[in-house]
């Protein structure tokens, strides 16, 4: 039996997998030490299922565990990251490299550091989504310090050249992060190829828990930062604060899953996220938003012209899916990863995000395509645009009455 | 976002839809907003010769208030005369929708387009 609505918004958030709960629950529970407690068997058993999670969490992208940090989360790792980097290095100089269409916890923490008296280019990018690789170097400087760039994008799911840019850094001396918190158990992560000094990771995208991320520190060549949470020292000084054991011991169990099963369940999604494709191609006026070959399977963003976004999320209220993402689904402007794609407005104003995961299955997908078709004629039937349309009228040379 | 009961009902039974063919006689169109802002209303009146709104009809792009703040407006008009439809305020729209603040510019779309379908009457009718 089909259960309504059918969740469709995985780059929100992920169920925590069945199998990452159970094993979470006895460290609530019994098995409450802190981990910090050296004096006694409780602190040993926690420590030791510490830095269990922390090898599995290393393991999955081929680095070392000593060189991961846990943190509350993405934006933390980001935060700590570019931040903590930036401050530590401000004397090799002042200039910082991002991206448009990056994630809000880096694109804020960058105007952050603009008023610290910073320098910051945010890079276009092309009308794929990808960043153009010629336009990242003639953007570098001799002051230099830090690139960040996204692995994985939110709202498209467009994967970024993260080894040729990290060749170009290391080759310069210039430090690179990469926020990889929808890369988990989508992208292989190589970090013993690939050129990156920092990565932020986050659990509850990767059928882990809510409030527990981390953030990966080269070693070699050493990477240095400035703590940006100071107390008893925890996490080698880079990140104080009581460690939480229960969150570490799921984030660790849902990427051992996620390594041992990404390979067959990748598989399974995109010809789940194709079936959708497909579903929808044929209807008149459908744009996909950003590469499809340099993407995730799990990953559709379309627009649907002509019919505004927000009027087709209450018309497929049965779907939980996203217009943006949903950390600007509440406000009214149209995407800004959109509008960086060089979308014009009113497709940025039409766009749904899709996010197929783990506990989808094709009779969901069926639905979701049926329903679509459906609520998409009734929408332009309402639409004065696509009469419009339907009449010949070409909608970039009527005079509108902007608002 | 939650919708009041009344948006719903609107959104999901939208009033008065659709077009009257442009050289009907006494048909005026107002059409205001634009793609680019996320909202465009098209509304349409059928003025008698006794200058009373016959008929309306509208269509709209836009978020599910604004389908519902025309859809009202549609129904409002009916039976007016045209000066007594420009007195249609945003505030009465905005309440009678229980509109959150963030949705108040769809009312005024809304106003708006009565204003518009007012005025292209009044040019049609004076030439």
């Amino acid at each position: 039996m089909l259960k309504l609505p059918i969740y469709l918004d995985y780059s929100a958030t992920t169920p925590v997998d069945p199998r990452v709960a159970e094993k979470m629950i006895p460290y609530l529970v019994e098995k409450f030490g802190n981990p910090a407690s050296r004096s006694h068997a409780f602190g040993w058993e926690a420590e030791a299922a510490v830095e269990e999670a922390r090898e599995e969490v290393a393991r999955l992208v081929n680095a070392d565990p000593k060189e991961i940090v846990w943190t509350s989360g993405a934006t933390e790792s980001d935060n700590l990251a570019i931040k903590g980097a930036v401050h530590f290095y401000s004397s090799k100089g002042k200039h910082v490299i991002t991206v448009k269409t990056e994630h809000k916890a880096v694109l804020d923490t960058c105007r952050e550091l603009e008023r610290q008296g910073f320098e910051v280019t945010y890079l276009d990018v092309q009308e794929n989504g990808l960043i153009d690789l010629d336009t990242f170097k003639a953007a570098l400087r001799h002051d230099t310090i830090l690139v960040s760039v996204m692995f994985v994008n939110n709202e498209i799911g467009v994967i970024q050249p993260i080894e040729e840019i990290g060749e170009i850094c290391r080759e310069k001396g210039i430090i690179f992060h990469v926020d990889a918190a929808q890369a988990t158990g989508k992208v292989d992560i190589d970090l013993g190829k690939l050129k990156v000094d920092l990565m932020s990771f986050s659990a509850h995208k990767t059928y882990g828990p809510k409030g527990i991320g981390a953030l990966y520190v080269r070693r070699k060549p050493r990477v240095r930062l400035e703590s940006q949470m100071h107390g008893g020292g925890h996490e080698r000084g880079f990140r104080s604060g009581t460690l939480p054991t229960h969150q570490i011991v799921g984030m660790g169990e849902a990427f051992r899953i996620a390594r041992e099963e990404m390979a067959v369940e990748n598989k399974r999604i995109g010809a789940l996220r194709d079936r959708l494709l497909k579903g929808l191609s044929d209807i008149d006026h459908v744009f996909v938003n950003g590469d499809l070959e340099h993407r995730i399977p799990h990953n559709l963003n379309v627009s649907f012209a002509y019919v505004e976004g927000e009027s087709m999320l209450m018309a497929i209220k049965d779907l939980a899916v996203s217009s943006g993402s949903a950390c600007t689904s509440a406000s009214l402007e149209p995407s800004y990863v959109l509008r960086a794609l060089g979308r014009d407005d009113e497709l940025a104003h039409s766009s749904i995000r899709f996010t197929l995961g783990r506990f989808n299955t094709e009779e969901e997908v069926d639905y979701a395509i049926k329903l679509l078709r459906e609520k998409i004629g009734k929408l332009r039937e309402l639409s004065p645009l696509w009469e419009m349309v339907q009449e010949g009228v070409d909608l970039n040379t009527v005079q509108w009455a902007a608002h | 976002m939650a919708y009041s009961e009344k948006v719903l009902d609107h959104y999901e039974n939208p009033r008065n839809v659709g077009s009257f063919g442009k050289e009907e006689e006494g048909v005026a169109t107002g059409m205001v907003g634009a793609p680019a802002c996320g909202d465009v209303m098209k509304l349409q009146i059928k003025v008698g010769k006794d200058g009373v709104i016959e008929d309306a009809k509208f269509k709209t792009y836009g978020c599910g208030s604004a389908i519902a703040s025309s859809s009202l407006v549609t129904e409002w008009v009916k039976g007016k005369t045209i000066d007594q439809a420009l007195e249609i305020k945003n505030t009465q729209i905005a309440e009678e929708l229980a509109l959150p603040p963030v949705k108040i510019h769809c009312s005024i779309l809304a106003e708006d387009a009565i204003k518009a379908a007012v005025a292209d009457y009044k040019k049609k009718h004076t030439e």
